[in-house]
């Protein structure tokens, strides 16, 4: 079957199966299960409608526990695991992760990429969003910051390679520190400390367009008057943006934050592309791939701690999306 | 010397003309209403002043100073927006405060004008709520606080009132009017379309029309004296009918005949001799309107809507071109047997206008 089909296929089947679920369920509450007639149909209607929307939420409900609730359960079951799983070894795994130099390297990598990467992003979002907003060739400049959000991971990192290759005829930084007078070439990924913030420009790179979109639309969401006003409050530029301006945003400003921060806890490819976790950069997620398929259940431990500092995070995420919404 | 000058000034948007040779003075401590049809450029006339947009012709000096390319916050001047525009971030007292923080005031003297602003408008109890805990009046009132405080020469409204619902608007209009007397040296510019607001509130009204200032003067005298046919059919309401006729007799009264038939109409605006034969339409106001026994009368018709409102009683005449507005009289009392009857109206001379090619003959 050529791919077409078979996409076309997929899609009649779950469709059909979606709109046949809903119509063959209800019939069998309406007709069978509780029937509008026998010696009570008032009753009998006023329950079917209090089991309806549980029938309506029960496919989603069956697909996340399959594919949600069962993982999570099943991965820290494995995370007390030993390495092939074998033997129950209870926390063991987490005190091994507690001990090992690597995994808080990592932890402590990771605590910058999140203070760091989210930050500068919004920040920068949010500044080219009011600056791009105002001129005529905005737009452009927007597509092109927008630009690299459309590039995976993988994709910007192999970019980023060439920008900070160890040759003056390749490197962009090398190319800049050649046509300085500089002499020899830096391997700048191999810097220690500083590489990680070399590492962090690429995901900078990636989301300030995600917040610049975003902040941008919530920007042309503020009500002009109340820029007028302050303007004839005597405020100027700089007071119009950061007082009157950004916190009527700080909604959107929270909700973009959290969820680069949310992503942040959870990108490997740049660090697993760039380093391959050596030179010092380890975080979290590469380290967890360097351990999958070797010791799962460390692999699914790291898993579990990435998670229990996604949670609030995720939460709070939730929150004020929530909010702004209202 | 007067508070502020306009002359000459215009406002184009590219190739789109809005407003042009605008020329107005105000003195200081007037309260002056523009009214006009909505998009005849009311807010754009004061976003210039408040120089919120750019004056692209002409000058305008506030205080005897040119401030054509003078900052809007080194204006003297205050705006109260139609939408409130408060800061929904900031507390009632925070938005009332800003412009003295931003101008470096020290903390008692910002507390102080904030206190005296909170107080005069009843805002007390509300210093430390945000904006969308406030009811629309209340909302309002800050905006107005928010101008108090800083004090300017100039205050400017933009339709303040039309974001409230009637009894408010009656109520905040009051207290709009009680604060100009509370203060009787500063001067306010106040955008409606409402005649209402403008016959109420105003020491003089602007008729913007066509670009320009169709008239300016005295509410009363807008309304006993227009200059135009415009004007005499934007201040009333209903607005004045106009009946086609020719001047008959000249002199101090000036008779015309009328060309929809009925008799000849005398009117007090005085007509020179060869003002003879001339072609006019006669002006007079649905309130002005009364019925006649008479051969002489300025409209006969049948009356084909009544509408009682127990004090006045609105009569809606036939028309023969269904196209026309159609006359109408209002008749003081309660008239309720009239509806179908055929009736002839007439007026007293004292208010039986004359305009000849738009323009009142009275101000010729
Ligand atoms: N930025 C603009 N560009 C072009 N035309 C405008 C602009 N702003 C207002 N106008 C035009 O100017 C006219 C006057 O607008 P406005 O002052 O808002 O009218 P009003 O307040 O009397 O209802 C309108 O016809 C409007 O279309
Ligand atoms: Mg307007």
């Amino acid at each position: 079957m050529s791919p077409l089909l078979q996409g076309m296929v997929t899609i009649l089947i779950g469709v059909g199966g979606c709109v046949g679920y809903f119509y063959a369920a209800n019939l069998l509450l309406d007709r069978v299960i509780f029937p509008p007639s026998g010696r009570d149909p008032g009753r009998n209607i006023s329950r079917a409608n209090a089991v309806r929307p549980w029938l309506f939420l029960a496919p989603a409900m069956a697909a996340l526990g399959l594919y949600l609730v069962y993982p999570v359960v099943g991965s820290f079951w494995r995370s007390l695991y030993n390495r092939d799983g074998g033997s129950f070894i209870g926390l063991g795994n987490y005190t091994d992760l507690a001990a090992d130099p690597a995994f808080r390297t990592a932890l402590f990598n990771n605590l910058l990429w999140v203070l760091v990467v989210p930050a500068a992003s919004t920040f920068l979002g949010l500044i080219a969003a009011q600056l791009t907003d105002r001129i005529r060739w905005g737009n452009i400049a927007k597509s092109m910051i927008f630009m690299p959000m459309a590039i995976s991971f993988v994709g910007a990192s192999l970019i980023w390679k060439f920008v900070y290759a160890n040759e003056a005829d390749i490197g962009l930084i090398n190319a800049i520190r050649a046509g300085l007078g500089f002499q020899d070439p830096i391997d700048v990924i191999q810097i220690p400390f500083w590489n990680t913030f070399f590492l962090m420009a690429i995901l900078i790179w990636i989301q300030t367009g995600f917040a610049m979109v975003i902040l941008s639309a919530a920007l042309r969401g503020i009500p002009d008057e109340t820029i007028e006003a302050a303007i004839l409050d005597g405020a100027n530029p700089f007071q119009i943006f950061f007082r009157v301006m950004v916190p009527q945003i700080t909604g959107t400003i929270v909700v973009v934050w959290t969820t680069i921060t949310i992503l942040v806890l959870k990108v490997f490819d740049i660090v697993y592309t760039m380093t391959g976790g050596n030179f010092g950069t380890q975080i979290l997620p590469s380290y967890m791939m360097s351990y999958m398929f070797k010791d799962d259940g460390r692999a699914t431990a790291v898993a579990f701690v990435i998670m229990l500092i996604v949670l609030p995070v995720m939460v709070w995420n939730i929150l004020q999306a929530r909010k702004e919404m209202r | 010397m007067a508070g502020l000058t306009l002359s000459g000034v215009g406002k184009s948007y590219g190739a789109v003309e809005v407003l042009k040779g605008i020329d107005l003075e105000i003195e200081t401590g007037e309260l002056v209403v523009f009214v006009g049809p909505s998009g005849c450029g009311k807010s754009t006339l004061l976003r210039m002043i408040a120089g919120l947009e750019r004056i692209t012709a002409g000058t305008l000096t506030i205080d005897g100073v040119r401030v054509n390319d003078v900052p809007p916050a080194q204006r003297g001047i205050a705006m109260v927006f139609q939408s409130y525009a408060l800061y929904p971030h900031m507390s009632v007292r925070d938005n009332m405060a800003f412009a003295l923080k931003i101008a470096g005031r020290s903390r008692d003297e910002i507390d102080a004008a904030v206190t005296r602003a909170a107080r005069r408008l009843q805002l007390e109890p509300y210093l430390d709520r945000l904006p969308k805990a406030l009811s629309g009046g209340q909302r309002q009132r800050v905006a107005i606080g928010r101008a108090i405080v800083r004090d300017p020469k100039v205050y400017l409204f933009d339709e303040p009132l039309s974001n409230l619902d009637a009894a408010l608007r009656v109520a905040t209009r009051i207290e709009i009017a009680q604060l100009k007397e509370a203060m009787p040296d500063s001067t306010m510019i106040y955008v409606t379309h409402d005649q209402v607001e403008a016959m109420t509130l105003a020491s003089r009204i602007v008729v913007l029309a066509d670009k320009g200032v169709a008239q300016v003067g005295p509410p009363l005298e807008l309304y006993e004296k227009p200059r135009s046919e415009f004007v005499a059919q934007f201040i009333g309401s209903p607005a004045m009918n106009l009946l086609e006729g020719a001047i008959s007799g000249t002199g101090e009264t000036t008779e015309v005949r009328l060309a929809a038939g009925g008799g000849t109409i005398a009117s007090k605006v005085p007509t020179e001799p060869g003002d003879k034969g001339r072609k006019v339409r006669v002006g007079i106001r649905p309130e002005d309107m009364e019925a006649t026994d008479g051969e002489d009368y300025a409209f006969e018709g049948r009356v084909e809507i009544l509408e009682a409102l127990g004090e006045v009683t609105q009569l809606y005449f036939e028309r023969a071109d269904p196209e026309a507005d159609p006359v109408i009289a209002k008749l003081a009392g309660v008239h309720a047997g009239l509806r179908g009857k055929t009736l002839r109206m007439t007026a007293d001379p004292g208010r039986v206008h004359l305009f000849a090619g738009g323009r009142s003959l009275l101000w010729r």
